[in-house]
């Protein structure tokens, strides 16, 4: 196993790489430079302006000797300062956009799990029954609803006419004045509707996961035994049918690692959360090759290391994989 | 059965009339409206500034809250004329060469330090220095000479008159004490600014919210409202619910939100509206080194072709006003006595017959030496008014016998490719308007190499004589002439269809009181503006 390890990591080298070489590359064939906010249509900016400025953020230079500063760099952890007006260090823009974005990916996929996995086992267990015909039916108009249109109708309803919930953002005007526990109901008011809307979009995959391979499993020969030892059903399917059923959800959870610090543009601007998703569009509409690139090879690292957690973990759990 | 019987469930469910959310009741007249100190305002905007020095910084965000925490020397008042600011008095000499600025006495910054001319100059120095990243330098550039002699007397010389001189120093003037030998890429100022403004920065919450607070020894007296809390909501639909409920006392509407949305006697009790032209204007350019664009029978022809009032109803739902040339109607260069096109598809029909343009072959497009008269459109995504005015374009232009194509791309892609390097055949796009008129980079000969913005190649011997005139005259009245002559000819050639002027569509509580519209917009008076102490919502 730790040689197996090693190995997986050595190879993540190369292949972060490889990643990187063509994300710069990629990025850089897009029409547009950085100091093009500044400078196009513009009336005060001419051709010589245009030049100091590219000469200021280095982009004068060939583009091998733009990605070996930059791998140079990034070797030290140093992820560069931003091409943005606001000449912030990428690191600083990126850490202080993680934690809320994690929180809501964290939420969404805790809330899926709680709603998918039941779901799922009902619907196989007592397949082609009401309840399952009734939940596919549901959980597939969750997955066929665009979140945008369904959030600004909860928003129209259930924050202005109902007045029951903020609409958007995540801390209320007089946040600093209030206790703890009124700021943590505050942070928690304001998270609700955006992780009930991002969560009903993902019930279906993980639902439809579920029931299947509790489809799967529970035709298997030693459920049958199970059963003919006279277990109680509850036994049978909680003790016997869940844990196999569960297995290949650790592939899926480790798939999700890296979208755990992704976020989707369009939900974070119907409800003006300032997350990674906006971090990264907003970066890409002004070419900021360094924030983009930053936020590129975390993603990226995360792939990787997400790929590798559900291998081992997979591994971990099924001792049929670990003994092989 | 079961099925129906779970739908009407459904149904009945989504109609429940649950409990409606309270009206708040500021709309209500109060026994006592005097002006008083208090309450917050907050306002919406739709990104995040990018750095509050605003040397360095060119999106809208970033200049509407430095504008409340810094002051140039002179700036414009609600009827667009010069005011000064910082300034006390100023002097231009005869020859119009040398200006000298008298500064106010006892201006401090916010963190107490006086305002001398040293921070003037200073301000200067950095605009010129080639290291700093500023995309506003070329305008100091013409200054030959600048000095401080004393510590409120600033005085600059040019080798030559320059119009839009003057204004220039509307710039803001950035504290010497606080950047002298800083590093402007990492100083903390531009994060967390200190100028001499109305509001004092408090907070910036970076994607989230921007907060200042009232500066109670503020030169021209304190501002009534206590606080401005900028709230970045990116979707504009969000931001007229927040509006709604509650969460935000300002914002701009779109023309839909305007005619369709607002029109409620809930809403009107709770906000005023406000409307008035925009500085700016939308326009379709003709790529004039085309050989089919070269005739001006046909740009007039295509002009005559176009009904400016149905885009301005269908486009801007009426809010905005068909647009003759490229100054706000109302400002003092404006030219209302040009040509007129009013919409004439027959007229449009004769020139371009006249201009050997015909439909021979009568496949409903018409045709000179065997080439069609047909070309596409481009214009940039993200701005549904333009794509709009050219699908309705493109419907007039097939009746006239013209066919047209539509091309929507990408905005750093549509500069690239298609703006920069004039490789298009007809662009619809827009300007900001500025105040002064000179219009020198957009219409001058010498302005049409690629990448400069006179990308439709518009080349006129007299409008480049009036154009050289008009920068390098500082008497109004002279330049007046000047640019009205310019205004004919640009009339008479139709190197661009001028489509409309929109109109600016702010939405304030009605709590606020003192609020004035003028040529200038709504912001003007900002600092008078206040709200009852009853009515007064924010405590804190």
């Amino acid at each position: 196993m730790p040689l197996y390890l090693a190995k997986r990591l050595l190879m993540m080298i190369p292949m972060l790489l490889g990643i990187t070489l063509i994300s710069f590359v990629v990025i850089h064939l897009a029409p547009g430079e950085p100091t093009d906010m500044q400078t196009d249509l513009n009336p005060e900016a001419g051709i010589e302006l245009k030049n100091r400025l590219r000469a200021q953020y280095g982009l004068d230079q060939p583009l091998v000797v733009q990605y070996g500063l930059w791998i140079k760099r990034i070797a030290k952890l140093d992820f560069g300062t931003s091409f943005s007006q606001d000449r912030r260090p990428v690191w600083d823009k990126i850490v202080e956009r993680l934690p809320i974005t994690i929180l809501i990916n964290v939420l969404s996929i805790a809330l899926i799990l709680v709603f998918a996995i039941p779901i799922g086992i009902l619907s196989a267990t007592r397949r082609n029954s009401m309840f399952d015909r009734w939940t596919t039916l549901f959980v597939f108009i969750g997955f066929a609803t665009p979140s945008f249109w369904l959030a600004l109708l909860l928003m129209d309803y259930m924050g202005v006419y109902l007045g029951w919930f903020p609409i958007s953002g995540i801390k209320s005007l007089g946040y600093e004045y209030l206790t703890r526990g009124e700021q943590i109901w505050d942070v928690i008011h304001h998270l609700m509707l955006p992780v009930m809307v991002s969560a009903f979009g993902g019930l279906a995959g993980f639902s439809r996961y579920m029931r299947s391979n509790m489809l799967e499993v529970i035709q298997q020969d030693y459920i049958l035994t199970a059963r003919a030892k006279g277990l109680s059903e509850w036994t049978v399917i909680g003790k016997h049918a869940l844990r196999n059923a569960l297995l290949p959800l650790i592939t899926i959870l480790g798939l999700s690692v890296p979208g755990l610090i992704g976020g989707s543009v369009i939900f974070e601007s119907i409800f003006a959360i300032p997350g990674m998703g906006k971090l990264f569009y907003d970066g890409v509409m002004m070419r900021d090759y360094p924030l983009i690139m930053g936020i590129l090879v975390i993603g990226a690292f995360l792939t990787l290391i997400g790929n590798m957690l559900a291998d081992v973990g997979y591994a971990l759990a099924d001792p049929r994989i670990r003994n092989k | 059965m079961n099925l129906i019987r779970i739908a009407v469930v459904l149904c009945l469910l989504c109609l429940l009339p649950a409990c409606r959310q309270q009206e708040p009741l500021y709309g209500e007249e109060s026994s006592d409206s005097s002006a008083a100190v208090g309450d917050t305002i907050i306002m919406g905007t739709i990104g995040d500034a990018s750095n509050l020095l605003p040397m360095l910084s060119s999106d809208s965000t970033s200049s509407t809250v430095a504008a409340q925490v810094y002051n140039g020397l002179i700036r414009y008042d609600k009827d667009l004329n010069f005011e000064g600011d910082l300034a006390e008095s100023w002097q231009i000499s005869d020859d119009g060469l040398t200006i000298t600025f008298h500064l106010r006495h006892g201006v401090t910054w916010h963190d107490g330090a006086p305002l001398t001319s040293a921070d003037v100059l200073f301000t200067y120095q950095l605009l010129i220095d080639p290291n700093t990243p500023t995309a506003y330098s070329e305008r100091y550039k013409q200054v030959v000479e600048a000095s401080a002699p004393d510590p409120y007397t600033f005085i600059v010389r040019y080798d030559k008159p320059l119009a839009s001189a003057l204004i220039s120093w509307g710039m803001a003037i950035h504290p010497k004490h606080l950047l002298e030998g800083a590093d402007l890429d990492s100083t903390p100022l531009a994060r967390a600014p200190i100028g001499t403004g109305p509001y004092r920065f408090i907070e910036w919450l970076p994607g989230e919210k921007i907060v200042l607070e009232r500066n109670e020894n503020y030169f021209e007296g304190a501002p009534y409202i206590k606080r401005i809390v900028y709230r970045v909501i990116p979707d504009l639909t969000t931001m007229f619910l927040e509006l709604q409920s509650g969460g935000l006392d300002q914002m701009g509407l779109t023309p839909l939100q305007y005619a369709r949305q607002t029109e409620a006697p809930a809403f009107k009790r709770r906000f005023n509206r406000y409307r008035y032209p925009a500085f700016a204007y939308t326009y379709l350019g003709y790529n004039l080194n085309r050989p089919m664009f070269q005739d001006k029978r046909v740009r007039q022809a295509l002009t005559f072709a176009i009904n400016k009032q149905e885009l301005v109803d269908g486009v801007l739902m009426g809010l905005g006003k068909a647009a003759t040339g490229p100054y706000k109607p109302g400002s003092w260069p404006h030219n209302p006595d040009v040509k007129h096109y009013d919409y004439n598809p027959q007229k449009a029909a004769e020139l371009l017959t006249e201009a050997g343009w015909v439909d021979s072959d009568g496949d409903g497009v018409r045709e000179k030496d065997g080439v069609d008269l047909s070309f596409t459109i481009v214009t940039n995504q993200g701005n549904d008014q333009r794509i709009k005015s050219g699908e309705i374009i493109q419907r007039r232009f097939q009746q006239v016998g013209v066919k047209v194509k539509l091309r929507v791309i990408e905005w750093a892609s549509f500069l690239k490719e298609f703006i920069n390097p004039s490789n298009f055949d007809a662009t619809i796009m827009g300007w900001s308007v500025p105040i002064d008129p000179d219009g020198y980079n957009v219409w001058h000969s010498s302005k049409s190499n690629p990448g400069e913005l006179n990308f439709i190649g518009f080349k006129n011997k007299r409008v480049d004589e009036l154009l050289e005139l008009g920068r390098r005259s500082i008497d109004q009245a002279q330049r007046k002439v000047i640019y009205d002559e310019f205004q004919q000819i640009l009339a008479e050639e139709q190197p661009y269809t001028f489509l409309f002027v929109p109109e600016s569509l702010p939405v304030v509580a009605k709590r606020f009181r003192g609020v004035e519209e003028a040529p200038s917009g709504i912001m003007h008076n900002f600092i008078r503006w206040y709200v009852p102490t009853a009515e007064q919502k924010y405590q804190r």
